[in-house]
């Protein structure tokens, strides 16, 4: 799935009238999408083949990763049309899409930097737990509304069952009992 | 030719809502004449550039962007009227210079260019229009394709004046 959607993207004829820069915006934008993926089955510790221990750690890396390639997603798009992206961070876009594309940004930060002082704060595990499901469902919800209604690059179809598995994935890792 | 039933398709709803509102007015008091004036749209002048050249077309042309420009004081039809337009293109991004042009609006108050074929950008296959000239108060559009295949978009401009 993950395979066919960076094709099926690949292969947009949107792609034929756009500057590099833009391109690789919207791919970082998709990159994030498959890296939110991956990110509820780490933490879950449900990839086969892989400890809880172990998917926690690549659940770390991958976030900084996601983290990364929303910042370039943003910073390219601003790169290609200032006006548009300051419309959507001061939540005065003409496109719904953005609204929710900024949430999620604004939510991933937020992880990120919670996560980044949790040990500085001294966090229970309960109140880590539980802040950080709440803003990662804010962050996939966010994500899968901003995808699905954007007329981008991105295939339809793919990108619809790329979004499904995203949110069956998340349910299901926040449903599942923590384990060590 | 899809534009010219398009467009014929147009003036004939266009002319049957004037005739209904013409109608209408018999029975109404004098000053129902006037218009609601067009309100600039969200992000209607993101990425304009002022002072585009009037020219016959943009580019290579294929899509038509066409509208009516008409007065908030007593709905008629305004001549000469200078219109803005661009857009993300098969032939250039809203930011590009040659992506942008102008053209002035007939006797009936209708304007129609030419330009290259819109295709979406962030999010929206979309264009955008200007009135900005010294008689009326500026107006900015950004209207959105029905469907990303469309070869045609309109657009009316109800101007207030300055």
């Amino acid at each position: 799935m993950v395979v066919l959607s960076l094709i099926t993207t690949a292969m947009s004829p949107l792609l034929a009238w756009r500057e590099p820069v833009y391109i690789a915006a919207g791919f970082a934008g998709v990159v994030a999408l498959i890296l939110l993926l991956f990110q509820p089955l780490l933490a879950a510790g449900i990839l086969p083949g892989l400890s809880a221990q172990r998917g926690r750690l690549n659940h770390r890396w991958v976030g900084a990763a996601l983290l990364l390639s929303v910042l370039v997603h943003v910073a390219g798009l601003y790169i290609t049309s200032p006006p548009d992206v300051i419309d959507a961070l001061l939540f005065a876009s003409p496109t719904p899409f953005s609204l929710w594309g900024v949430i999620a940004m604004w939510a991933i930060f937020a992880t990120a930097a919670l996560a980044g002082s949790r040990q500085k704060l001294k966090l229970k595990a309960r109140t880590w737990r539980l802040s950080h499901k709440t803003l990662a469902v804010v962050i996939v919800l966010g994500s899968v509304a901003h995808a699905i209604m954007i007329d981008g690059t991105m295939e339809t179809l793919s990108k619809t069952l790329l979004c499904a598995l995203v949110m069956g994935a998340t349910a299901v890792s926040l449903y599942r009992p923590f384990r060590r | 030719m899809t534009n010219g039933r398009a467009n014929r398709r147009q003036f004939l709803s266009t002319a049957g809502a004037v005739a209904a509102t013409g109608a209408t007015s018999l029975f109404a008091p004098a000053h129902a004449n006037s218009l609601k004036p067009t309100r600039s749209m969200r992000g209607g002048s993101n990425n304009y550039i002022p002072n585009a050249a009037i020219v016959d077309r943009i580019g290579g042309g294929g899509f038509w962007m066409t509208g009516t420009v008409r007065s908030a004081v007593d709905g008629a039809p305004l001549a000469g009227q200078r219109i803005q337009v661009w857009a993300h293109t098969t032939e250039g991004h809203e930011r590009d210079p040659h992506s942008h042009g102008a053209t002035l609006s007939d006797a009936n108050g209708e304007f129609r260019l030419e330009m290259p074929q819109i295709v979406p950008a962030f999010g929206q296959a979309h264009g955008h229009l200007a009135y900005d000239s010294d008689d009326f108060e500026t107006v900015f559009l950004r209207p959105v394709l029905s469907s990303a295949q469309d070869t045609s978009l309109s657009a009316h401009f109800v101007l207030k004046p300055a």
